[in-house]
């Protein structure tokens, strides 16, 4: 039987019990009488900082009223008015960065409402019941396509259809949900909830899924522009950029989102493989649940390279303390020389001429992705560029997300661009401009 | 350590913290356990006449409101006065007043208003050494149909009658517990001094309903799909229960009527706050029974804190000294002038201030992007709302203007002179100030 000392990339390095706890809700949701007793430290603050720092402007003092009242499911409708997957948002957005960091009783105590948890525990309770909150507008006559099943993707459809418009969502895999389904540490989606977030959502009306079909491969932007009356692109980044070192090409590295991708859709943990060494390269969320995985996992020894200082770091501080609590090892200033068997070695950034050798079975690679395809569309920087309302440099075609120009890689605010695209291509389409 | 050593009309406790009559003082056992926690006194749960004890409900007897973190903010009850025989409550009475002899043991009473009835109960009192009695006159429910409680303590001439068999047929302090259910509590507590009572206690509790069901359409406490108005009791009752205290301090017919002040004191701070309204001593009953007798502990540390730092020696040296600050409105300084001042070291910008002022006050705080509130000393008519509602203490701050400075409300220089609505020139009953 392997344990966390076996050599090389193997499976149940730990037991199946061990592996189901590790891999426990990361924050178990409130009950009843925590939720009151955590919205009862709401202040109803003016003009409030929480809804100024959250991409999707959710009225969280109302929500978090509306629960202290005993109306959580009047809650629930509050947040999903503004962000349709403001239940997979209360468990993966950093918070710490976001609204809670803005709440005046952080700046007061240090301890702020915990909104997160708040805004999961009225999205679960609408959610238990099963009810779709919203009813479709009379029929507009139209059709739209979104490529892309991911938060912004998700969001954009639901929002087109609730609006009367008849929507058709592709995407390259084999399920929807993007990155909520297939990028996001286990921990922060258990039992399924990305599924069946999907599945609720849907319940709207008037939204096809058609999965394996992908944008260049499948699927063409002048067919879809030429078949529906407005195309809306969330294709995410699909590329992962490569370390460009010797040693690459080695067995033992991989991609960091394909590792997490697998570990989404794993049925049995203990079919999972991870090194006894694991480094992971990069200093952003993908990095942090790679490696904090590989920990749960069983690695024995997980470290974090990443090629600045820790104020540059992509992962927030609350991340880097979680990865940290796990056991991961972060280490700064520090880029990929070269990968040998058995070892990464890696060189400072900071001038120091000082080599360190890390003893490495498995290397993820998390420096970021790219896109996949630009269908012929002016890009600003390496993304698709688009104004203010997600209108991209061809007429009828509107992107968002990962895979757009501006805002933050995070999946609140894909879901605010795609929502707010879909404002404005039904505005387009109903005589607008 | 201050000296807490209290007396009040010549019953000498250890301290001004008594026991209201009420379920924390129904019986022996409670009473015992009240005295080691420290309590001073204790006012017997009232005693009806001999025969069958009344019953009482056999459902809910308490209904409450709250506040933030479900803090009990308010308490009502319908429970009766003591349901267990009178020799048994007698017998009780005398054992432990026995063995604390350095407490004060009321003994609260109510029976019909017929002179034999308190000519029959009063030698049975006055045999347990028990210290004085306290009429109930108050309990707003139950009783009161049965034409005692309330229904006495609403008729002064009533009130007067019983208080004058009472000091007729008993030696030691008569207390006349008042209600709050009436329009002016000076009449009653005038017939109770005209009736030779020894102090007035108040409040008693104020008929209410705490919540209705929504699903039953009951109000709560519910009985069986049914609800009757309680007694309430508890922090929220504070303000309305100071104020009828003053009242009687500072009325001339009855200023200097001793006092036993009750009505939601909590702390030590409410405790000094009756006193200082000229209450001899206090009545504790929903804070005890929200956490326990422990609480004296509290009440006793902070009571001698206060007073060491303000080098009062005898709780008597503060009894009273806030009523000579106690006016009508009309003797009020209108040539106070104060405006409102917010720390913005302090301020965690929540915004609190703005809404209240903004939407239902004088549009007097500025809020600029960044977050920023200020008060407009133009606007500010010194409201002190937004001190009220702030959560963070002494954030915002009441300032007065100094003689001289120009108020940018009113354009007019603020002058050091005391005047006041009876001079104010539009006062059509104005009368020239000489």
């Amino acid at each position: 039987m392997p344990d966390t000392t076996t050599t090389g990339i193997v499976a149940a390095r730990l037991s199946g019990d061990a592996l189901k706890l590790n891999f426990a809700d990361l924050h178990a949701p409130l009950a009843d009488h925590e939720a009151a007793v955590a919205a009862d430290r709401c202040y109803f603050c003016y003009d409030a900082p929480c809804v100024t720092a959250c991409p999707t402007s959710i009225d969280i003092p109302l929500f978090i009223r509306q629960i202290a009242t005993g109306t959580s499911e009047a809650a629930a409708k509050t947040i999903f008015e503004q962000n349709i997957l403001g239940g997979m948002c209360a468990r993966v957005c950093p918070t710490e960065t976001l609204c809670e960091e803005a709440c005046v009783r952080e700046a007061a105590e240090g301890k702020p409402v915990e909104i997160g948890r708040l805004q999961r525990h009225a999205t679960d309770t609408l959610m238990a019941k099963q009810a779709h909150p919203f009813v479709r507008a009379a029929s507009t006559g139209k059709t739209i396509a979104v490529v892309g099943a991911g938060p912004a993707g998700l969001a954009a459809a639901h929002r087109l259809a609730m609006l009367g418009s008849d929507v058709t969502v592709f995407d390259a895999r084999k399920k929807a949900g993007g990155l909520n389904e297939f990028g996001i540490a286990s921990y922060k989606s258990t039992n399924d909830f990305a599924a069946r977030e999907v599945d609720w959502l849907l319940g709207i009306g008037g939204i096809t899924i058609e999965t394996g079909k992908a944008l260049g491969a499948d699927l063409s932007l002048d067919d879809l522009a030429a078949k529906y009356d407005a195309v809306f692109l969330s294709v995410g980044l699909g590329g992962v950029n490569a370390l460009s070192v010797d040693g690459e090409d080695k067995s033992g590295v991989s991609d960091a989102v394909d590792f997490i991708a697998d570990l989404r859709q794993a049925s049995d943990l203990t079919s999972l493989p991870v090194g006894r060494d694991v480094v992971v390269i990069g200093g952003g969320m993908t990095a942090v649940d790679a490696a904090v995985q590989s920990k749960l996992l069983g690695a024995r020894n997980v470290t974090i390279a990443y090629r600045r200082g820790r104020d540059r770091m992509g992962a927030s501080k609350y991340e880097q303390d979680l990865a940290a609590s796990k056991g991961v090892q972060l280490m700064f200033n520090l880029q990929p020389k070269a990968i040998h068997d058995g070892e990464i070695e890696l060189a400072y950034t900071d001038g120091s001429a000082e080599v360190v050798r890390i003893t490495a079975d498995q290397v993820f690679k998390a420096i970021g992705q790219t896109l996949m395809t630009d269908a012929g569309l002016t890009l600003e920087g390496r993304k698709i560029a688009v104004d203010a309302n997600g209108r991209t440099s061809r007429k009828g075609v509107w992107a968002g997300g990962d895979c757009a120009s501006g805002g933050d890689d995070l999946t609140v605010t894909a879901v605010a661009e795609g929502r707010d695209a879909a404002m404005d291509i039904h505005a387009s389409l109903m005589g607008g401009n | 350590m201050a000296d807490l050593t209290t007396n009040f009309l010549g019953i000498i406790t250890p301290n001004p913290f008594w026991l209201a009559s009420a379920p924390p003082t129904d019986k022996e056992y409670n009473v015992r356990r009240a005295f080691e926690a420290g309590w001073g006194g204790v006012v017997w749960k009232t005693l009806g006449m001999e025969g069958p004890p009344v019953v009482n409900v056999n459902g809910p007897r308490y209904g409450a409101i709250y506040g933030a973190d479900r803090r009990l903010m308010g308490l009502n009850n319908i429970e009766l006065i003591t349901d267990r025989p009178l020799e048994v409550n007698l017998e009780e009475i005398t054992r432990v007043k026995a063995d604390y002899p350095d407490r004060a043991i009321i003994v609260s009473i109510m029976v019909p208003c017929e002179e034999q009835a308190w000519k029959d109960i009063l030698p049975k009192v006055a045999a347990t050494g028990a210290d004085g009695i306290e009429l109930n006159f108050g309990c707003p429910h139950g009783m009161s149909e049965r034409g005692m409680g309330a229904a006495v303590g609403q008729v002064p001439e009533y009130i007067e009658m019983v208080t004058r068999w009472c000091k007729q047929y008993y030696d030691k302090p008569v207390i006349v517990k008042l209600t709050p259910n009436i329009t002016d509590v000076r009449k009653p507590a005038a017939a109770a001094m005209r009736g030779g009572a020894d102090a007035v206690s108040l409040i008693n509790t104020i008929n209410s309903i705490t919540s209705v069901n929504l699903d039953s359409m009951s109000p709560e406490p519910s009985i069986d799909g049914k609800g009757s108005h309680g007694g309430y009791c508890g922090p929220a009752v504070k303000p309305i229960a100071m104020s009828m205290v003053s009242e009687i301090a500072r009325h001339p017919e009855t200023h200097g009527l001793p006092i036993s002040g009750i009505g939601g004191v909590t702390t030590w701070r409410d405790a000094a706050e009756f006193m200082a309204l000229g209450c001899g001593n206090v009545q504790v009953c929903t804070a005890a029974m929200t956490y326990g007798f422990k609480i004296v502990q509290e009440m006793i540390s902070g009571l001698s804190q206060w007073m060491d730092e303000k080098g009062y020696e005898s709780t008597s040296d503060f009894v009273g000294m806030a009523v000579p600050n106690v006016t009508d409105w009309q003797y009020l300084n209108l040539n106070y002038v104060a405006k409102a001042k917010i720390s913005q070291d302090d301020c965690i910008k929540c915004g609190r201030c703005y809404a209240a002022c903004e939407d239902t006050s004088h549009q007097a705080i500025s809020m600029s992007a960044d977050r920023v509130f200020e008060v407009i000393d133009a606007e500010c008519v010194a409201c002190n709302l937004c001190v009220d509602v702030c959560p963070v203490e002494n954030c915002i701050t009441m300032e007065p203007m100094k003689a001289g400075e120009v108020d940018p409300r009113t354009g007019k220089v603020v002058s050091d002179k005391y005047a006041n609505w009876t001079t104010h020139p539009n006062n059509p009953g104005a009368v020239a100030a000489e």
